[in-house]
């Protein structure tokens, strides 16, 4: 620790920060543009500008900038010498010059660090008198607006895009008061995290594209804490709402998990709820007409009366809901809504994480790994967020380059520079090639079987007593050599697979792999990643297996498409063996569409409820909204129906849900208590989910009616609807925006954090379910044979996009819009043999399946195998051999 | 008075090449300089005083010594900065397009003291001839054995490159040239870590001017006193490449010993003012020094005392203000071309510069008034060293600083005659 002055004052320090984070984290205001907590410093902007004195005789002192000065002990630094001052609001009054006056009408008008910074800098008369330099705009797809006048060249994008994000299409261009940030040509920004601009941006350059087809001011929004739906990582988010539209959606920081940033498909695959294919009306048999809420609940109370019902849960839904469905139906009669196959390739996965044995790592602790070695995943496509971790990762075993030659870790240009190109070991095994093997120490793509034997294989070289998979060729014994000695000459080795491979063997491999390191005495860990949000979740609640629900009169499928889950004809065919079947959902699916009976419930943003995510941390999302038609939260009409049913729950509120659910399981224990109960109130205060500032109240439904209308309740969240209650800084887990006087952008998230970048006050939120020492793990030692060539057809890959394999993005329209068209991944040899080419439409066979698929080469693949997307319409989504008969 | 840096120069024009440089007593520094250890070489510069001429004027031989001696390093590089874009400045033109082998021949002995093992040769793209010029004196150098592998059997290695600049000023700052080296943008980095420690791909980096590294075949072969005591001024070792440029009689470039009064550059080697005009200041370094006038006449021309009379001596080629050439004009051209070639990194040099410009413009167009000067004046301060990321603003507004101190008569009969007397 080091002691400055500051101001007059003493204050501690960590001497490895820089002056401008221990000056922000003691509570004191400095204005800053370039400098971000991930990012670190380059000192280009010359905002942060302060007086460092040589010592407390010194009166003259000179500028420095602080966020380029190690907080060295005995420093003596003002914020508020003139000298200081005054340069900082030249640097405003600068930067200004060519700054559009269109704060009224811009997008970033509001919630703008430049406008903090302006005002906060002291910057009020305009002395610069001549025209602005002007520059076009492009289109950058249909995340992002760019809006290039406004850049005050902070250089934060191009640095978090491509240093931070491995980002290449963005780059600045030109030089002088001319530099441009910029594609070399107008088209979509192809990296998974350029939303994260629109939160790096100080400005309105690079401003959400979707929040603009429905804009509203940032203190105009009802917002609430949440966490994504779109995989399974659990990113926290903040989800907000005005007139019953969903508006946005931005990163809500989580120190453990995602903190600053979100991936595209998180930030952008909300606009499904307020898609057409939202399910608003119950549809009943018998009518063409939308039924009302009292028709079909008579409707439901003689249809279910005396019979025997099965149900389907489902992986995308809240463990309160699925919760509720199981008590409904009975364990017997509860599937996880997963194919068999899927459940045992998850079941595995989620036996290994949560035993305790081998530690399950947090994207901040993934971050502070040194080796990382993945198998059968393409993390981009499959938990982003994760990917984005790794990258950082990377640098940690040759950082210490930096420290050598003198040069602390926020020095962020010489760190670059003196590291170069170098990093720790990434090696990556996967089915074909992924959008992290431009930063890969070695590729290896082969077939699930292959890859668990390179795993089998590195285990053994980690301990020679496990069995070394026979007749392995050289190139795939060496690598397996090279991968294990990489392991095992780091401290904190990080091993990731996942489910996404439909392998158990690649599962077992990657858990040999690190239990191997464990013994060998290495701080291990393993993250296993899962399809869905809840996948974890629900495994924990446990279930059966689609295939296995025993036959009942009635099915009841919640939140979920069978045809996502099992071939056509084997999802007609359950659907058909059940005299009514019943969907409940939000969202229009082929199951909704094959249901006599539809009912719908809220989605995410309309609904409380907790995700378990891969990590093993449950973590609660808050109701945005209180919707005005009849889709209220899932778990609720559930309940509604087990009156119907004659056996009402012992629940009724969301506390009363998950205190149930607490009490009915041991590994749920503290989930009722993770999260502030609903009648948890500061200063005798509800948090409001409204700014301070909020406008429209009394007017927003006068056209209706004029009186203003009591704000609805919330008997589920201490969070009101409203304006009104505590002003200050929540519970970390009830977080709905970040502001503080004087930041009214995003970077107020500093004054939430103990120190800047660092945790929330109160602790970052969630719950760690999965035990984190103690448990057993055996080898499993189940090496698979080599895999035979293919006969009369191709061995089946599935292949992930991120935007498009995920059920409820896909029906965001700005992700369809992103989304991937659905290929056949072939070898350029498969092809060739097939006789066909790259960009031809053809129909295969995938089991019993067809499927329209366009051509697509890749290298990457072997010969004999072909890709196909998940998740996609049509597609098969079980393992199956494909057959392709070319058209005579 | 020994001239050793242009004395093999033709007056013809037609560069020295190999056969003429040996037969001049051309790469004999070589031999001797590999029976020395590097620390010696090194020890010898230092003792010589050798200064920096591309500007900062700073120590060679220390600049080498940091240099770190141990460590696991994939390269030590040696670059010579021949990017020479700083307005009224040709010397480095000179010594590249008339005597090519004597920069190779300090380059070797060069990366012998620091044991270097890659060079570059950073040339000003626009230098066309120079490149020719220097490609045809390496591949003869290479085919001599005094370059590539095992150098003159002695073990040592040492690979050299030539690299055209795509343009921009600020290549010649050493860590932006690096920078445009490697592919990057031409932008500065931060320091520290010098080059010394991080420079090159993250490698230990010298990078030295083209003179300076033309004096080291020299100090090899006749010592560190002989090379003191070729300059007039103790402390600045050896001659001078000093030139003048303005309405002088006969422009040129000279090598002449430090410590010269630069009254004697003027009359003599530049021939005196034109006739008619009188001198009314010149820019001693270059266009980013600031102004010295006809007090300054006996000024001695080597660095301390330069600076102690307020501006740089820098590369040594002043600028000349005549009495019949508006000094806001010249300073406005001055600006416009700083300002143009700022990289666009820092606020105060991206954004600083146009503006002041623009007031510049004001004011030579007639339109000024008189608080214009207020803003330049505080224009100046906020550009000033500490303040900005790298030297080019501080430079830039040197002359314009100076300017304001010396001709501020002139800057008030703009605003007061809305017009420019001159024009």
């Amino acid at each position: 620790m080091a002691k400055i002055i500051l101001n007059g004052k003493e204050v501690e320090a960590d001497a490895g920060k820089n002056l401008l984070e221990v000056i922000l984290s003691s509570g004191e205001d400095l204005p800053y543009f370039c400098w971000h907590p991930k990012m670190g410093s380059v000192g280009a902007c010359r905002q942060c500008a302060v007086v460092r004195y040589k010592d407390e005789n010194d009166t003259t002192g000179r500028i420095v900038m602080a966020c380029m000065e190690p907080a060295s002990d005995g420093s003596v630094i003002s914020t508020n010498a003139p000298a200081a001052t005054e340069f900082r609001a030249r640097i405003i009054e600068s930067l200004m010059t060519n700054h559009p006056h269109d704060c009224p009408v811009c997008d970033e008008g509001g919630e703008c660090h430049l406008q903090d910074m302006t005002v906060m800098s002291g910057h009020q008369v305009r002395r610069y008198e001549f025209g602005k330099r002007t520059h076009n705009n492009q289109y950058l797809g249909p995340f992002i607006n760019h809006e290039m006048n406004r850049c005050i060249q902070c250089y934060r994008c191009v640095r978090f895009y491509r240093d931070y994000a491995g980002g290449t299409d963005l780059n600045v261009f030109s030089s002088r008061n001319k530099v441009y940030f910029g594609r070399a040509a107008e088209g979509a920004l192809e990296s998974e995290f350029s939303g994260n601009l629109v939160e790096i941006c100080p400005t309105g350059v690079f401003t959400d594209k979707t929040f603009m087809d429905h804009p509203t001011r940032k203190w105009d929004l009802t917002a609430a804490p949440s966490i994504c739906h779109h995989c399974s990582v659990g990113c926290n988010t903040i989800a907000t709402e005005r007139y019953g539209i969903v508006r946005r959606i931005y990163s809500r920081y989580n120190g453990e998990v995602n903190n600053y940033f979100l991936c595209d498909r998180g930030r952008f695959g909300y606009e499904f709820t307020n898609s057409d294919k939202r399910i608003r009306a119950f549809k009943i048999p018998g009518t063409t007409e939308p039924a009302g809420h009292e028709e079909a609940m008579q409707y439901l109370a003689k249809a279910l009366k005396g019979k025997s019902v099965a149900a389907v849960g489902s992986p995308r839904a809240s463990l309160e809901t699925n919760f509720a469905l199981k008590q409904l139906v009975g364990d017997s009669h509860f599937s996880l809504g997963m194919n068999t196959h899927d459940l045992e390739v998850a079941q595995l996965a989620f036996d290994i994480v949560s035993s305790g044995k081998i530690k399950v790592p947090s994207l901040k602790e993934i971050e502070q790994c040194d080796s990382v070695f993945i198998l059968g995943e393409d993390l981009t496509q499959t938990a982003p967020m994760m990917a984005l971790s790794v990258r950082q990762s990377i640098r940690n075993q040759v950082k210490p380059m930096a420290s050598q030659a003198g040069i602390p870790n926020w020095n962020e240009a010489p760190v670059r520079q003196i590291l170069q190109k170098d990093h720790g070991p990434l090696h990556i095994a996967a089915t074909m090639a992924t959008r992290l093997d431009d930063v890969a120490t070695s590729t290896f793509f082969n077939a699930p079987a292959e890859i668990a034997r390179l795993g089998y294989a590195v285990a053994h070289f980690i301990n020679q007593r496990l069995r070394l998979p026979d007749g392995m060729e050289k190139r795939a014994l060496d690598l397996a050599q090279r991968i294990a000695k990489d392991l095992m000459a780091s401290d904190k080795p990080l091993i990731i697979s996942g489910v996404h491979s439909k392998s158990k063997e690649v599962i077992m491999a990657s858990a040999d792999v690190a239990l191997a390191l464990s013994e060998a005495g290495k701080a291990v860990s393993l993250s296993l990643t899962f399809e869905e949000c809840n996948t974890a979740g629900l495994l924990m609640l446990g279930g059966s297996g689609l295939e296995d629900l025993p036959a009942a009169d009635v099915l009841i499928v919640q939140e979920n498409d069978l045809f996502r889950r099992m071939s056509a004809d084997k999802a007609e065919k359950m659907l058909a063996s059940y005299g009514l079947v019943i969907a409940i959902d939000h969202i229009a699916s082929h199951t909704t569409s094959n249901a006599q009976v539809v009912i719908p419930v809220g989605s995410f943003a309309e609904s409380d409820g907790t995700l378990v995510s891969q990590e093993g941390r449950a973590q609660r999302f808050y109701q945005v909204f209180m919707p005005e038609g009849d889709t209220p939260e899932p778990w609720r009409r559930l309940a509604e129906i087990s009156m119907l049913m004659g056996k009402p729950f012992q629940a009724h509120d969301f506390h009363e849900f998950t205190s149930w659910l607490a009490k009915s399981n041991p590994e749920f224990t503290g989930i009722d208590t993770m999260a502030p109960p609903p009648d948890f109130r500061m200063l005798n205060q509800r948090i409001p989910r409204e700014f301070h500032r909020f406008s429209g109240r009394t007017s927003m439904k006068a056209h209706r009616n004029i009186h203003e209308q009591k704000p609805p309740e919330d008997p589920d969240s201490p969070l009101s609807f409203t304006m009104e209650g505590y002003q200050g800084h929540p519970d970390p887990s009830l977080i709905t925006g970040y502001w503080a006087p004087g930041w009214n952008s995003v970077q107020a998230i500093n004054k939430y954090q103990i120190e800047v970048g660092g945790p929330l006050h109160g602790g970052d939120p969630g719950l760690r379910l999965f035990d984190q020492t103690g448990g057993q793990l055996s080898y499993y030692q189940d090496i698979p044979q080599p895999l035979a060539a293919s006969v009369n057809g191709w061995t089946m890959i599935p292949v992930y996009h991120i935007f498009g394999s995920e059920e409820l993005s896909r029906k965001s329209p700005p992700v369809k819009e992103k989304a991937e068209s659905a290929g056949l991944f072939l070898n350029p040899a498969t092809a060739a043999e097939a006789g066909i080419k790259e960009g031809d439409r053809v129909i295969v066979q995938i089991g019993a399946q067809p499927a329209s698929l366009e051509v697509k080469y890749t290298e990457s693949l072997g010969k004999g195998f072909a890709g196909v997307p998940m998740g996609y319409c049509g597609v098969n989504p079980e393992i199956a051999f494909i057959k392709y008969q070319k058209e005579k | 008075m020994e001239r050793p840096l242009t004395k093999n120069i033709r007056t013809d024009g037609q560069p020295v090449f190999l056969k003429e440089y040996e037969s001049q007593g051309g790469y004999k520094a070589l031999p001797k300089a590999l029976k020395l250890q590097p620390d010696e070489v090194i020890e010898l510069v230092k003792k010589s005083n050798l200064k920096g001429r591309g500007g900062a004027g700073f120590n060679t031989g220390l600049k080498w010594s940091f240099v770190p001696k141990k460590g696991d390093f994939r390269h030590k590089y040696l670059v010579a900065n021949g990017d020479e874009m700083e307005p009224g400045t040709y010397k480095d033109r000179l010594l590249i397009e008339g005597d090519p082998h004597q920069l190779i021949e300090g380059m070797i002995l060069s990366s012998w003291a620091i044991q270097a093992d890659e060079g570059f040769i950073f040339i000003r793209g626009e230098y066309t001839y120079a490149a020719e010029v220097m490609s045809k004196a390496l591949a003869e150098a290479k085919a001599a054995g005094y370059l590539g592998n095992d150098i003159l059997r002695s073990g040592f290695n040492f690979n050299l490159h030539l690299h055209t600049s795509v343009g921009r000023y600020i290549c010649g700052e050493e860590t932006a040239l690096l920078n445009s080296l490697e592919g990057k943008r031409a932008n500065p980095r931060t320091k520290p870590p010098f080059p010394q420690v991080s420079g090159l791909f993250g490698q230990p980096t010298i990078v030295n001017n083209i003179e300076t590294l033309c004096n080291i075949p020299h100090i090899i072969n006749n010592g560190a006193e002989w090379f003191n005591q070729l300059s007039l001024t103790p402390g600045d070792g050896g001659t001078k490449l000093f030139g003048a440029s303005g309405k002088v009689k006969k422009p040129g470039v000279w090598e002449l010993p430090f410590g010269i009064p630069m009254r004697q550059i003027i009359e003599e080697n530049a021939g005196g003012m034109r006739d008619g005009l009188k001198f009314r200041g010149c820019l001693p370094g270059g266009a980013s020094t600031d102004f010295l006038t006809e007090q300054h006449l006996d000024l001695k021309m080597d660095y301390n005392s330069v600076a102690a009379a307020g501006s740089r001596l820098a590369t040594g080629l002043m600028i000349v203000l005549d009495d019949k050439t508006c000094p806001v004009g010249m300073v406005l051209n001055m600006i416009h071309f700083f300002a143009q070639e700022s990289c666009g990194w820092c606020t105060p040099c991206r954004e600083g510069l146009p503006w002041t410009e623009k007031i510049l413009r004001k004011i030579e167009d007639g339109r000024g008034e008189m608080n214009d000067l207020d803003q330049l004046e505080s224009m100046v301060r906020f550009m000033g060293p500490g303040n900005t990321f790298c030297a080019l603003a501080p430079g830039a507004t040197a002359p314009l600083g100076s300017a304001l101190k010396y001709f501020r008569d002139d800057f008030i009969t703009h605003i007061r005659d809305k017009k420019c007397s001159w024009k």
